[in-house]
């Protein structure tokens, strides 16, 4: 078990090798000259020079890799081009909504989602599996950022409940918290709830078809401890697998959802830096991102062991 | 459920269940829906210029912010232009992409996917190398390649293109892995068939109904990128009327013209909702064991 946990966490390093490897050589795979691309059109001779030379990009190759290794090690994720600052102090101001926006989803998506496969699968067939079912395909289709604007539509704009746009600390008051978090969440958690419904039919009906299944609902068990403590126990490993793989659509809609609403976090900071080509922050939010999909993906994989104690490496 | 397990499914394929096309669709009725949904947007794609629309670039700052009405069935946007003109012109981009980038994708895919399920050791590295990039969120990747080039349609469907590959690539190697031990695989080795031969009539043919229904699901993804991408302003370039670009012009005027926004994101959903029923369709068909779970 121990060595299992070590062997897990030692085989996320080479992912990590090839995500940073693919980060660094971003500037390199553009065709044309990075930092002409960098510094845009208008940009004079000496703009370019400065940034090369601001960019490390006048060095040989393997020192620039080394350079930059060594740095990122160290957490220090570059020099922002148009603001001067360090990325990693760009990106820690704007981590915490979110964290915030991304914990509420994860909160919302579950709770609604686990409950809607168990239904679907337990009443298998009926109007309640077809309603599921519906959603589960609407959730796929309906892209974050439509789904956002028919939010904002519906309680801002045409019956005033919610506010259109931005973003409250927790610390500002509980209720304009909730009041701003509610409509971000919702959009966003909507795909990520539709795979984990269906996820969660998909291994119920697996489940409810096992012979103990039939042995507790034979002895008299009630419905709701064989649905919960026998079915969905055992059906609860590739539930947690699908929550991991499926942050990485909730990473993708935050970037998406933070623009629509207007919340300050990493994905706005992201398309700023689309808009002025700020390329060490793109770089350094990737590997933020990355590292946090990865990292999640770690401990679903760790959470096996307590998920299904059957399991043993 | 497990890729391991999906894979398996797609190879348990029973060829005895292969009743005609027709009798699919009648068994599977999204598989017709997705289609001819997705068929009648293509058609309006194709004669975009014949179904009422005017030139999609044309300003008219006299007419701008116009409400949907009998003459601008969806109204018009800041510089006067068009919406219904716009949007339905917008279908082009959107198709091209989601046709684009499956095509790319699952041939990138499959030739890299068979060539690692044979070798073991072009396998470790290609392998490491997709995990490496699978656990970037392809919209980033998408988005760190756009703002390094220009914008352009062929660039977007590059970006698109190189994020979606690593998924279409290990799904390949795995069902090339699960065949290679097949008997009949193993019966073809054993009577002296040749190696390319083995490939091209046994391996290849069975990784078709898999790399369809990984297709499908690549078009609407691409879609959605696409349009993610030129809404946040790195997709395509701003004069061009795709979906993603008429929603990032309406988007600071939503509070006072949503329709700007609402009709190319609702004709946005509904082609991937298409392309979503004929992959799930897709999927039941040819995977029977699947359609029971999903």
């Amino acid at each position: 078990m121990f060595a299992y946990i070590v062997r897990r966490i030692l085989a996320t390093i080479p992912v990590m090798v090839v995500v940073a490897l693919f980060v660094f050589s971003l500037l390199h795979l553009s065709p044309g000259d990075p930092a002409a691309i960098i510094a845009g059109d208008t940009a004079t001779v000496d703009d370019i020079a400065r940034i090369r030379q601001k960019l490390g990009l006048d060095q040989p190759l393997y020192i620039q890799f080394g350079t930059w290794v060594w740095a990122l090690l160290h957490g220090d994720l570059g020099i922002s081009i148009f603001t001067n600052l360090p990325v990693s102090k760009l990106i820690a101001q704007r981590i915490e909504p979110t964290i915030t926006l991304t914990i509420s989803t994860l909160i919302v998506s579950i709770l609604a989602a686990i409950p809607m496969g168990v239904l679907a699968a337990w009443k298998a067939g009926s109007w309640i599996d077809r309603v599921v079912m519906v959603f589960a395909v609407l959730g796929f289709s309906v892209p974050v950022f439509v789904l956002a604007y028919l939010l904002i539509y519906v309680f801002a704009i045409s019956t005033d409940l919610l506010p259109v746009q931005g973003y409250v600390t927790i610390s500002g008051g509980v209720g304009p918290f909730l009041s701003h978090i509610v409509m971000p969440s919702l959009a966003l958690g909507m795909i990520f709830a539709a795979l984990i419904a269906r996820m969660t039919r998909a291994s119920m009906l697996d489940v409810l078809a096992q012979d103990y299944i039939r042995t507790a609902q034979a002895k008299g068990l009630a419905n709701g401890k064989v649905l919960i403590g026998h079915a969905l126990k055992n059906a609860a490993v590739p539930i947690a697998t699908i929550i991991g793989i499926g942050v990485a659509s909730l990473i993708s809609g935050v970037v998406v959802t933070e623009t629509v609403f207007a919340i300050p976090g990493l994905g706005r900071l992201t398309v700023d830096a689309i808009l002025r080509r700020d390329y060490p922050i793109i770089q350094g939010i990737i590997l933020v991102f990355s590292a946090a999909y990865v990292l999640i993906n770690l401990l679903v994989d760790l959470s096996y062991t307590f998920l299904d104690p059957r399991i043993r490496y | 459920m497990t890729v391991a397990q999906t894979e398996l499914a797609v190879l348990a394929l029973p060829r005895a269940r292969k009743r005609g096309a027709l009798a699919q669709i009648r068994r599977h009725p999204t598989i017709a829906i997705g289609a001819g949904l997705l068929g009648l947007i293509a058609l309006m794609a194709i004669f975009a210029p014949y179904l009422g629309t005017v030139d999609p670039q044309a300003l008219s700052p006299i007419r701008r912010l116009r409400w949907p009405s009998a003459q601008y069935w969806f109204g018009t946007d800041m510089l006067g232009r068009d919406i219904y003109s716009r949007t339905i012109y917008g279908a082009r981009i959107s198709l091209t992409v989601g046709l684009s980038v499956a095509l790319l994708a699952s041939a990138i895919g499959l030739v890299i996917g068979l060539v690692t399920g044979f070798s073991r050791w072009t396998d470790a590295i290609v392998m490491r190398v997709m995990d490496g990039l699978m656990s970037i969120p392809p919209i980033l990747i998408a988005i760190a390649l756009m703002a390094l080039t220009r914008a352009s349609l062929e660039n977007v469907i590059i970006a698109i293109t190189i994020a979606d590959t690593p998924r279409v690539t290990r799904l390949v190697r795995g069902v090339v892995l699960g065949l290679r031990e097949l008997p009949f695989v193993e019966a073809a080795h054993a009577s002296g068939t040749g190696f390319f031969r083995i490939l091209w009539r046994h391996i290849l043919p069975n990784t078709v109904p898999a790399l369809l229904v990984q297709a499908t699901f690549v078009a609407a993804s691409a879609m959605i990128v696409e349009a993610i991408l030129s809404f946040l302003g790195a997709g395509t370039p701003p004069n061009v009327p795709s979906w993603g670009n008429i929603m990032a012009e309406g988007r600071s005027l939503f509070q006072v013209a949503y329709y700007i926004v609402l009709f190319p994101g609702a004709f946005l959903s509904v082609t991937v909702l298409a392309i979503n029923l004929l992959g799930d369709g897709l999927r039941d068909a040819l995977d029977p064991r699947l359609a029971r779970r999903m």
